[in-house]
């Protein structure tokens, strides 16, 4: 019997393989060195990795070489790793805009000065909440430092989900960015049984769900008679036997990422795991794995199944439908600053579903259109920096029992701390998609592209639960800056170190220069061109 | 069909000379607001200078600007100035492109000299609130966004600009946000312009995806080749837009609550300018409208239905500003009237702006320097015989009033007759509505006059009606000439020829009758109203207190015509329904569990954890169901 080795592609993977080198690192670290100091080795570690496989990701997608598919298409990028990773323009891109957030999320989970010299992670997780063993592990400040491999396993998964060629790699690397967050979630330092809470019914419900990714991933191999996107494109092309397999199985997989999209019916946990979570962590979260489950959902449906388009566009057009509609009009309702963002982040998996759903070819796309991959990923880099801009204000505003998330106690904040709140609603207002923001420049792209594929009904009920989302975030502009705070009711801001002022700093000019001179990126995201084939 | 191919194309030059200096037009204010809003309390001496000083160094600009293009070829008359590229990617170009022609001109003139005007006014008006400066810094913010409306060359600037003018609206009705009712009124004013932004909004991402463009230049060059159903479309979604900014039915019920903003703010915002923004919208976008017969008939339609839904409002109201915005709304009704008829109407509607922004604004200013006068008591019923009292803004209200009625020879009679003459030329039964609101106009205006400024005195015994100063009743002077006068825009066809660039020029019809004569029966018309009005106002004593014993007819009127109960039934109640239903399905009792786990966030919460394997059951429960509907869609679409 004859081995032959195979043959991997190090250069092209290498931001990933040094993600994961990196938190192994950080595992050697907690290992080695004692309790007390470990922080700073793991704070400057991941940071290093981060900003290493960033420069690697640019590194690489200078150089990314042609790649002619068998339809005759050629675009930038290479199938690797024997078929099971595919590094193209837009897997370079998706992957620029995660280690971006994640430094941003790293920044945030080294923050010591908001909880008076510890971090927001819990200080012994195992300790029981309420019993002594807590006290005793609050009164010698310790502090959890696995947090940084934990972040850094994340990353991982996260990079690997968009760039998978085949369904088993995208099944591994959506529980590899999905443990590890488990974990994070239930860290909290303050609020425990809420954290854990959170953390546990994140687990159930995802572990539920990549049952059903998983199950469909077999029906799917069913019916193609491969696990990999070309595979199965091919196979759907050719219109394989059993067809009912094939659709049983796009929905079992859709489930999957759905959930992790956070789209309704799919997205009972979002409030309650974004509100339980350390808001370090769900800063991270909400932006990170929204873009790297996009970008798998993209692949999947764009690459795996396009030639069963016809199929799957109304699942989602009813999905984006319902995601936008109970987003804002439930958002309407919350009092809780996390919840509020929870519930707009689903109405934006909404929107973002509209792009999906957007024109691909450019047969399609009148003069100058842009298609709706390039739509998506516009939205997803305007919507990561004023998520994680927002949840990283919102662990300023504090009180005697740690954050102060009630709607009650920002009111009036505009006048306590000009800086936070003006900041805090430039965030809001971006997601509102008002002009000379980031998010209009998003909506913009995505509303066009669906227009254009002639999904007018679901443009209309983006614009109409835009509008109501408008209303909302207004709302609490209005509650910022004209209303008066009841007495000893007022959350007050707490300075923050370096680490969070620049992640806010860096959001915000992220929000503002996309939403002015977008032109940079949007040549950029157009520059990296299409999926391979 | 020929008369299709007349309609003119934007072409517009690169500007040079003097007419380089439009985007300064829009950057002073702009730069105002900002000094204001960001300077804080040090401002506060001498801001309101500031922020009247730069509106007028707008105007300056404006009027130069203005004789500069009228010294050109009135085919050279349309400049653009690039700002700067908002995005460019392949051959999509984005850009902050600036248009100034014949049209924006005269907007210019208006916007910043009536806006002057207003900001002089205010400095009198306002001088005892205690956030004067905030005051002006959103005045100035308004009349920035209001500029930007009007010289944007894309509908992507104009809609910056519009929804500028509605947040800087919405800012000042509730400027006084210690009253309820203001805040109240804000709200309502902000929703129901949201209802007309969603129109717009999908106007401008239609017109993008059937032009691939936005800007008034690629759109006007295609629009010929665009199909009839999309122009339709398009014309229709523009309306909506139009319908919130300016208060046409079925979006009209915000205007009269808007009244509880500052009365400076009612003069500019809600009677001069940003309410006329929908009549501009449909006039420049007249390349739309003209392949677009059917939306054509429905903006007719909408504008017939609030000219006289505004005069019946106008009718019944008591309090002085809610009259006048009832009559505003008619007004406006009139401008859409004139820009639904087409080529024919679009410079009459203009004309019609322009003189009714005189008038209103003077009556609007009026009205404040009697609410002034009167403790800010805005009842007509506790007003009377106030001619003596304030002389000043008595005679220059009356020529305000002359203008509005349509007397012979005023600003009014000229722009109103002409789109009477055009409606009855081109729709008989709309023209005889529009004579028909014209009487009633006569009528509600005297009604006003008369118990404001006539009949016996009903004041309370500790009010002394006292004249304004000079600050406030210079501009009242000077907006009562230009009432008077404005008439003179239609001098030699002046203002038709003017306009005639931007909205092409008519084909010559005939009106059923010879246009004196049409003039002559407006004019009985308008005297059976003042006649009816001095019969039953002036003639007897006015009750102080509103008379309960009405018809049905004044009752509906007095309720708005129950334009909130319509609003309500059709949208408010299902949309709290909404909110209601979706919060209960999507959490069901999960906000209670919380509340619960808050309280037991000390102990070791028992029942919480019942509570929580409950809670993860339904979550998990509604994935299955939620893959189950997945599913089912996929093989439905399947079979």
């Amino acid at each position: 019997m004859q081995f032959t080795q195979p043959h991997l592609e190090y250069a092209q993977l290498a931001p990933m393989l040094i993600v994961f080198g990196g938190a192994c690192l950080g595992i050697l670290v907690e290992a080695l060195l004692p309790r007390g100091s470990r922080r700073v080795p793991q704070v400057v570690l991941t940071l290093l990795v981060l900003v290493v496989a960033l420069v690697d990701t640019i590194v690489v997608g200078v150089h990314l070489d042609k790649h002619t598919d068998t339809a005759g298409q050629s675009a930038r990028g290479l199938v690797g790793a024997l078929g099971s990773v595919v590094v193209d323009g837009p897997t370079v891109y998706i992957w620029g805009l995660l280690l971006v957030f994640a430094i941003g999320g790293a920044a945030l989970f080294a923050e010591r000065r908001l909880e008076g010299g510890v971090s927001g992670f819990a200080g012994q997780a195992a300790a029981l909440p309420g019993t002594s063993e807590e006290a005793e592990a609050s009164r010698l400040g310790l502090e959890h430092t696995e947090v940084y491999p934990l972040l850094l396993f994340a990353v991982g998964g996260m990079l690997l989900f968009p760039a998978s060629g085949d369904l088993l790699t995208m099944f591994v690397a959506l529980e590899v960015l999905s443990l590890p967050l488990y974990l994070l979630c239930g860290l909290a330092r303050r609020r425990r049984l809420l954290s854990q809470e959170a953390a546990m019914k994140y687990f159930l419900l995802g572990a539920f769900s990549s049952g059903f990714f998983l199950y469909g991933a077999a029906l799917v191999y069913g019916y193609a008679g491969s696990m990999t996107f070309t595979g199965i494109n091919t196979a759907v092309r050719n219109g394989a036997a059993n067809h009912g397999l094939l659709l049983a199985g796009i929905g079992l997989l859709s489930v999957g990422l759905l959930f992790k999209v956070g789209a309704v019916p799919f997205q009972a946990w979002t409030p309650d795991v974004y509100q339980g979570a350390p808001t370090a962590v769900t800063a991270f979260m909400s932006a990170g794995t929204k873009v790297a489950a996009f970008g798998a959902l993209l692949r999947l449906f764009y690459v795996g199944l396009d030639g069963e388009r016809w199929s799957w566009q109304p699942m989602l057009w009813i999905v984006a439908i319902l995601s936008m509609i109970l987003g804002a009009v439930v958002a309407i309702a919350q009092t809780d600053v996390k919840r509020m963002l929870a519930y707009s982040s689903v109405s934006h998996t909404g929107f973002l579903l509209t792009g999906v759903l957007g024109a691909q070819s450019v047969t399609e796309l009148a003069h100058g259109q842009y298609n709706s991959l390039v739509g998506v990923l516009v939205y997803l880099t305007a919507y990561g920096f004023s998520m994680i801009g927002a949840f990283a204000l919102v662990t300023l505003v504090r009180d005697e029992g740690g954050e102060a998330t009630s709607f009650t106690k920002w009111a009036g904040l505009g006048k306590r701390s000009p800086l936070v709140a003006g900041a805090f609603a430039f965030f809001l207002l971006s997601m509102a998609g008002i002009p000379l923001t980031a998010g209009f420049v998003g909506k913009w792209a995505v509303f066009t592209s669906a227009m254009s594929a002639g999904a007018w009904p679901v443009v209309v009920v983006a614009i109409a639960s835009s509008i109501v989302a408008v209303f909302f975030y207004i709302r609490y502009v209005r509650l910022m800056f004209f209303s008066d705070a009841k007495p000893g009711e007022d959350g007050t801001v707490t300075m923050p170190s370096v680490l969070t002022s620049t992640t806010v700093v860096v959001c915000l000019a992220a929000t503002l220069l996309l939403g002015v001179v977008p032109g940079p990126i949007l040549n950029l995201v157009v520059g990296a061109g299409d999926f391979i084939r | 069909m020929t008369a299709l191919e007349t309609v003119p194309v934007v072409d517009p030059a690169h500007a040079g000379g003097v007419l380089s200096l439009v985007w300064l037009v829009i950057a002073l204010p702009a730069l105002g607001a900002a000094v204001l809003l960001l300077g804080g309390r040090h401002t506060d001496r001498w801001g309101h200078y500031l922020g009247t000083a730069l509106p007028i160094g707008s105007f300056v600009i404006s009027l130069v600007m203005f004789f500069g293009l009228a010294g050109r070829d009135s085919g050279d008359r349309q400049v653009a100035q690039h700002l700067y590229t908002w995005f460019q990617t392949g051959h999509l170009n984005v850009g902050f492109d600036l248009l100034y022609d014949p049209l924006s001109a005269l907007f210019l003139l208006l916007i910043t000299g009536v806006g002057s005007l207003i900001h002089v006014y205010s400095i009198g008006y306002m001088a005892h609130d205690p956030r004067r400066r905030r005051f002006f810094a959103y005045l100035n913010l308004f009349v920035a966004a209001m500029l930007m409306l009007v010289l944007s060359e894309n509908y992507v600037g104009l809609f910056l600009g519009w929804e500028g003018v509605g947040l800087a609206s919405y800012l000042l009705i509730g400027f006084w946000q210690h009253k309820p009712s203001a805040a109240a009124a804000a709200k309502k004013a902000f929703v129901l312009n949201r209802v007309g932004d969603m129109g717009m909004g999908l106007a401008i991402f239609l017109a993008f995806v059937t032009f691939g463009s936005t800007s008034f230049t690629v759109i006007s060059h295609a629009a010929a080749g665009g199909s009839q159903t999309t122009m339709n479309w398009l014309g229709v979604l523009l309306l909506i837009g139009a319908c919130g900014k300016s208060a046409q039915v079925p979006l009209q019920a915000w205007l009269l609550d808007a009244m509880e903003g500052p009365t400076p703010v009612s003069a500019l915002i809600h009677a001069a300018t940003m309410v006329t923004a929908g009549v501009y919208l449909v006039t420049r976008s007249n390349f739309v409208f003209e392949h677009a017969p059917a939306a054509r008939t429905v903006v007719v339609v909408v504008a017939t239905v609030t000219l006289l839904w505004g005069a019946i409002l106008g009718c019944a109201k008591d309090d002085i500003k809610k009259a006048l915005a009832g009559s505003t709304m008619s007004q406006i009704g009139y401008m859409m009237l004139g820009a639904g008829l087409g080529v024919a109407g679009y410079a009459f509607a203009i004309f019609h702006l322009l003189t009714h922004g005189f008038f209103k604004a003077n009556m609007f200013l009026g009205a404040g320097s009697v609410m002034h006068g009167m403790d800010d008591d805005v009842n007509m019923r506790h007003y009377g015989a106030l001619d003596k009292a304030l002389p000043v803004t008595f005679a220059t209200f009356a020529m305000g009033y002359l203008a509005i009625i349509g007397f012979p020879g005023f600003s009014g009679f000229w722009s109103k007759d002409k789109i009477i003459e055009v409606a009855l030329t081109e729709r008989p039964i709309v023209g005889i509505c529009a004579l028909l609101g014209a009487g009633v106009t006569g009528f509600y205006m005297t009604r006003l006059m008369l118990m404001t400024f006539f009949t016996k005195r009903r004041w309370e015994p500790d009010v002394h009606p006292h004249e304004s100063p000079a600050v406030m009743t210079g501009p009242l002077v000077v907006l009562a000439a230009l009432s008077v006068l404005g008439g003179l825009l239609l001098l030699g066809n002046w203002i038709v020829d003017w306009l005639s660039p931007v909205v092409g020029t008519a084909p010559h019809d005939d009106p059923p009758l010879p246009g004196p004569v049409i003039s002559l029966i407006a004019v009985l018309v308008v005297a059976v109203g003042v006649f009816l009005a001095w019969w039953l106002v002036g003639r007897r004593d006015v009750p102080r207190e509103a008379p309960q014993d009405v018809s049905f007819v004044v009752r509906a009127a007095r309720a708005d015509l129950y334009g909130d109960d319509i609003n309500d039934t059709l949208v408010g109640r299902p949309g709290a329904a909404l909110v209601a239903g979706s919060v209960a399905a999507d959490r069901g009792g999960v906000d209670g569990f919380f509340r619960g786990l808050g309280a037991t966030v000390t102990g070791v919460g028992v029942g919480g954890r019942y509570l929580q394997t409950g809670y993860v059951r339904s979550y998990a429960l509604s994935i299955l169901g939620g893959a189950i509907v997945l599913v089912l869609t996929l093989v439905a679409v399947n079979l």
